[in-house]
């Protein structure tokens, strides 16, 4: 009787558990969202003060230049490796700038730029946030009749979609150097077969203007989840600890799930 | 113009299932340095976010300058706070902000000053706690007594009526607690302001306060004069004032039978 009714009360705060996450959730995401309508809502008022934009454009942009062209120089120089080893098999080696161009403009510019951004600016907003809200600075702003939203997480949200694109094309540019550096000198792939072809078969619109599309939304999605980890963050140590890891892991999946959808509907339309 | 610019009546607040307050009143007139005082947790912090309009009562009202204040829209409770100007805990300095611009943040936010306005301004405010020769430092460089006396200087950086003080005195030095002490009290004299401090420093608050609310268990256990608390008989005010370790305020927080709970365990 003893052990059925343990059971039962285990079974009980099992499902309240699980209840429980899933509420919260489902809070947490309504939150995210009322956090998003009112950002674009202060905008205006955070436009009139463009100057805190651009130097959050400084900060979150311009910081994350160093590891975003490492990052693309490297990923470039694999990608033409690895494209030369397949491509000459079937007697297709000059093909090799079409293959990294696209495989970079298309979705490795975008993705990997979103998911450094996430590690590295991403990061550091949430955690900027989370401390002041812990400091009581964003309490200090309202007592003085300042919005936090307008004068804070607006500028912040606009400058990490201002960001994001320019911080994609930069890594598709710096990708497809270290592609060239590596085919052409490297290998010894013809360099006029190298660029021709990348220009005859990369498109504008398909390609180039598909790829900014992905890295405005990545932008929006990435800063956006940044700031609300920060500003839900409880103002304790371990809160901006948890809230900075969330950033990086949620940023990251909803990276690669925006990136499915995205694709899917860019293929079929 | 009301005699009172702040008045707190029958006043119920509480989160989560819990009561913080019930039914509590309190007046500040004008011109004069009020104390709300009561031990850590009793919900003195909150009073000045509910007087601030950053948190709504359950029951009752706060009222400023006439105003009730959870009846306002935000622009409303925004208009009512450029009345107010609040010291924080820590100072809650904006960190990326120096002395300078620290002081000059509000000025900035609300009114359309020339910056040789504002340059002057600023000098003024922090001739007036000390710190002119600070202004070029920066949050991280300045020491907690520091910190607090900028953000003296900001809280009264637009000339409100109404200055409110959280902990003013918690955490500094002899010195620094002695500096802020009758910095408070000259401010307040001479803007012709009111000043709300919010402490469990007893010592130094009843040297500056003109009257005292006790809080305890959610309601004003005790008010006055501070020197009519010092010499009450009541037992919280008696334990608070002269820091009895045990009394109303037991020195256990509540606990099953000791002897029973170590026996529990060795079983």
């Amino acid at each position: 009787m003893i052990v059925r009714s343990r059971l039962f009360t285990g079974l009980i705060r099992t499902l309240r558990n699980i209840g429980h996450r899933f509420t919260s959730r489902i809070w947490r995401l309504g939150a995210g969202a009322r956090l998003f309508g009112l950002t674009l809502v202060y905008s205006g008022e955070s436009f009139r003060r463009f100057r805190l934009t651009i130097r959050e454009v400084y900060f979150t942009g311009v910081m994350s230049l160093i590891i975003i062209m490492v990052s693309a120089f490297f990923v470039g120089m694999v990608l033409a490796l690895q494209g030369y080893n397949t491509l000459q098999k079937y007697g297709s080696s000059e093909a090799i700038g079409v293959l990294v161009a696209l495989a970079l403009v298309r979705e490795l510019g975008p993705v990997i730029t979103a998911l450094l951004f996430a590690g590295r600016a991403g990061t550091a907003i949430t955690a900027e946030i989370g401390l002041m809200k812990a400091t009581e600075q964003l309490s200090a702003m309202e007592m003085m009749a300042v919005s936090p939203i307008a004068r804070v997480i607006a500028p912040r949200f606009w400058a990490g979609v201002i960001a994001m694109p320019i911080l994609a094309a930069l890594f598709s540019m710096v990708g497809i150097l270290g592609g060239y550096l590596v085919a052409v000198p490297l290998i010894g792939v013809d360099s006029g077969a190298f660029w021709s072809q990348m220009q005859a078969n990369v498109d504008w619109r398909l390609d180039i203007v598909n790829g900014a599309i992905k890295s405005v939304v990545f932008g929006v999605a990435c800063t956006m989840i940044a700031l609300f980890e920060g500003y839900d963050a409880p103002p304790t140590a371990e809160g901006v600890s948890r809230a900075t890891t969330r950033t990086v892991v949620t940023s990251s999946l909803t990276v690669l799930m925006l990136d499915f959808v995205l694709t899917s509907f860019m293929i079929t339309l | 113009m009301t005699q009172n610019i702040v008045e707190i009546d029958n006043l119920s607040f509480g989160y989560k299932g819990r009561m913080l307050h019930q039914g509590i009143n309190m007046v500040f007139p004008r011109g004069k340095v009020v104390a709300i005082m009561g031990g850590s947790g009793s919900g003195k912090t909150t009073l000045l976010r509910l007087i601030g309009g950053q948190l709504k009562p359950s029951k009752g009202e706060v009222r400023v300058d006439g105003q009730v204040v959870h009846q306002q829209t935000r622009d409303g409770i925004y208009q009512l706070r450029r009345k107010m100007g609040m010291m924080f805990q820590h100072g809650a300095l904006f960190t990326d902000l120096s002395v300078f611009e620290n002081v000059a943040f509000p000025m900035r936010e609300h009114t359309e000053l020339p910056e040789s306005m504002i340059h002057d301004l600023v000098l003024m405010k922090l001739q007036a706690v000390g710190l002119r020769g600070a202004h070029q430092l920066m949050p991280s460089e300045l020491s907690g007594g520091m910190a607090r006396r900028v953000a003296l200087a900001r809280a009264i950086a637009l000339d409100p009526n109404i200055i409110m003080y959280d902990e003013p005195f918690a955490g500094l030095d002899p010195i620094s607690m002695g500096v802020v002490c009758s910095l408070i009290r000259t401010l307040n004299d001479a803007l012709g302001a009111t000043s709300i401090i919010v402490s469990h420093d007893v010592k130094e608050t009843f040297l500056i306060a003109d009257y005292v609310y006790f809080v305890a268990n959610g309601v004003v256990a005790a008010e006055g004069t501070p020197e009519d608390l010092s010499k009450s008989s009541l037992p919280f005010v008696h334990q608070f004032v002269h820091g009895d370790k045990d009394g109303p305020v037991p020195f256990h927080y509540a606990a099953g039978d000791y002897k029973q709970e170590l026996l529990e365990f060795e079983a």
